[in-house]
């Protein structure tokens, strides 16, 4: 397999990563390099195993539906690029 | 004092001999004369160590203590810290203090009451075995400055390898305890998955990371450890079982003791000095009472293949939280909300992370998830189930932790493949999940070799007692980087 100048860019589109022209061709070669590295998987015939997403066998908890943090919007919100009475400010979404 | 171990600073401590200030103080000293030529820390904050040392000094004299109170440690910039920069190593959070601690920075402040020396350099987002894709430059390895210590945990691996600190926690996604610890002649420990909290440890590859002790020697860490586990309702993978004491086996006799040696550690890839150390450790421990049986982990080799899905995969869903609009880096200018995502992340992140989101994008996206995704768990799956064949006639597995001794910086830094290949003897811990230890082993042309011991699930008490029989028979862990 082998991705193509425009694939790359596709790829950084999905992952929202600005690219340039330049790094788009770099990158075609790293990505390409990796992927060669990863397709020796696909030789293995894999029919019947159960895929394992996680190490130990185990159900995800669950808890009470209760609120158990207390309010710290302040503090939390000291650490935003931009705020506005308590809100997180970003460009206009909706005209 | 400063190449004592931490029972011995502890008893120096409980003694009074000298104070949890006069300790922080000599290891913050020790910081600011040799970090400028290594760049272990990124973050040093005399005021706050200091501030905490007197609280404990102040546990010490009320007899409240716990066995490591007012014992320095260098925390691994992963680990957010209420009030202290935690920037993981990327411009992305380069100017981000922390409004919340982790639960093991809870653990060790609050409850053990362990002093901060500050936060220790490490790759981007722990995606690195070299320490150099960190935005604040790459760390030295103590044992020669124009080597790299490993990756991801360099700056803890450098910074107790030159004395900077008596230990430092790291993590280990795909063997940044590990790789890092045998580069620098130290001993690290990556505990079963879900034995050490995630919470407030900066995400990676969530079904794979785990955090974990690096230290001089198995003792050390083992006390460090019982500090750092335990059960915690705010990650959703931690396992609630009872608590262990991580020394209680220690002194455990090694007789009978059965070692596995998989064929695959042992064929080609491997440096032939490298593999002579390891030869030299494995009989060492034959002399100690133990016997060796040759094993087999046949899909060994597809760890890396597999790591390199599953990892980006996972890291390219826990980094779509960079998005410039709550915290961490924005972009300066922008005309619209997708540009200000576009430009915040190709500005914040590098090069190195950028590559696994992309990676990681493409193989979720639609079409290729079955191929790419799906088939790397099942090799996951394989993978795993090679170790649960292997431990039915073996109780610990040994070999190389890592193919090589530490490279020169910029060696492989231009190729990732290259990198990549640096954890094919640790990656497939992770992805079973099972614990695992690097051990000082001997060196190669002057430079430390790592002993890797590979445990079954919640082995971590067994491992840590077949390190420290080895190191009571040996004398490598106790070799210093000459460094002043």
């Amino acid at each position: 397999m082998s991705l193509t100048l425009e694939q790359v860019k596709r790829i950084a589109h999905l992952a929202r990563i600005e690219i340039s022209d330049a790094e788009a061709l770099t990158t075609q070669g790293h990505l390409n390099g990796i992927f060669q590295l990863i397709e020796e998987m696909q030789a293995v015939d894999t029919r019947g195993v159960e895929p394992m997403a996680h190490a130990q066998d185990v159900s995800q908890r669950l808890r009470e539906d209760a609120v158990t943090e207390g309010d710290r919007r302040a503090a939390y919100q000291a650490v935003a690029p931009d705020t506005e009475a308590g809100l997180y400010l970003v460009p206009k979404v909706i005209e | 004092m400063i190449n004592k171990s931490l029972k011995q600073l502890s008893q120096a401590l409980a003694a009074k001999q000298i104070s949890s200030v006069e300790l922080s103080t000599l290891f913050l000293d020790r910081i600011e004369r040799l970090n400028p030529t290594l760049n272990a820390f990124v973050t040093v904050d005399r005021k706050k160590s200091l501030k905490m040392a007197l609280a404990a000094d102040a546990r010490i004299a009320a007899g409240t203590a716990g066995p490591l109170t007012g014992i320095p440690i260098a925390q691994k910039d992963i680990f957010c810290a209420e009030g202290w920069t935690t920037t993981c190593g990327s411009k992305m959070l380069a100017n981000f203090v922390s409004p919340y601690d982790a639960t093991v920075i809870h653990k060790m402040h609050a409850e053990a009451g362990l002093v901060s020396l500050g936060k220790t350099n490490m790759d981007e987002f722990a995606m690195g075995s070299s320490n150099e894709t960190s935005f604040f430059g790459p760390v030295r390895n103590p044992w020669d400055t124009s080597r790299v210590p490993g990756g991801s945990s360099g700056g803890s691996a450098a910074a107790v390898a030159a004395r900077l600190a008596p230990a430092a926690t790291g993590t280990d996604t795909g063997g940044s305890i590990r790789q890092p610890a045998a580069l620098c002649n130290l001993t690290g420990l990556k505990p079963t998955y879900g034995v050490v909290s995630r919470y407030g440890m900066i995400a990676f590859a969530s079904s794979l990371d785990q955090g974990g002790p690096m230290a001089a020697s198995a003792e050390d860490c083992a006390l460090l450890l019982n500090t750092m586990v335990g059960f915690d309702e705010r990650d959703s993978t931690s396992l609630d079982r009872p608590v262990e004491d991580y020394t209680r086996d220690l002194e455990k006799p090694l007789n009978g003791l059965r070692i596995g040696l998989p064929k695959e550690f042992f064929g080609e890839g491997c440096d032939a000095e490298v593999m002579t150390a390891v030869r030299a450790a494995i009989a060492e421990y034959e002399k100690l009472g133990a016997t060796t049986v040759e094993v087999s982990l046949p899909n060994s080799h597809l760890s890396v293949p597999a790591y390199y899905v599953i990892a980006p995969a996972e890291a390219s869903s826990n980094l779509s939280r960079f998005d410039g609009a709550r915290y961490g880096y924005r972009a300066p200018e922008y005309d619209n909300l997708e540009q200000m995502y576009e430009k915040t992340r190709a500005q914040g992140f590098g090069a190195e992370v950028k590559r696994r989101i992309m990676i990681g994008a493409y193989v979720l996206s639609h079409g290729y998830y079955d191929a790419y995704y799906l088939q790397a768990q099942r090799i996951r799956r394989l993978i795993a189930n090679d170790f649960v064949e292997a431990f039915k006639s073996c109780d610990v597995i040994m070999g190389p932790t890592s193919p090589s001794t530490a490279f020169k910086l910029g060696e492989k830094a231009a190729d990732p493949v290259q990198m990549y290949l640096s954890d094919i003897y640790t990656i497939a811990v992770n992805l079973a999940g099972l614990p695992g230890m690097s051990i000082p082993c001997g060196f190669a042309g002057g430079l430390p070799v790592g002993l890797q011991l590979i445990g079954n699930y919640f082995a971590e008490g067994q491992l840590l007692n077949v390190a420290h029989r080895y190191q009571q028979a040996t004398d490598w862990h106790q070799r210093r980087a000459a460094i002043e």
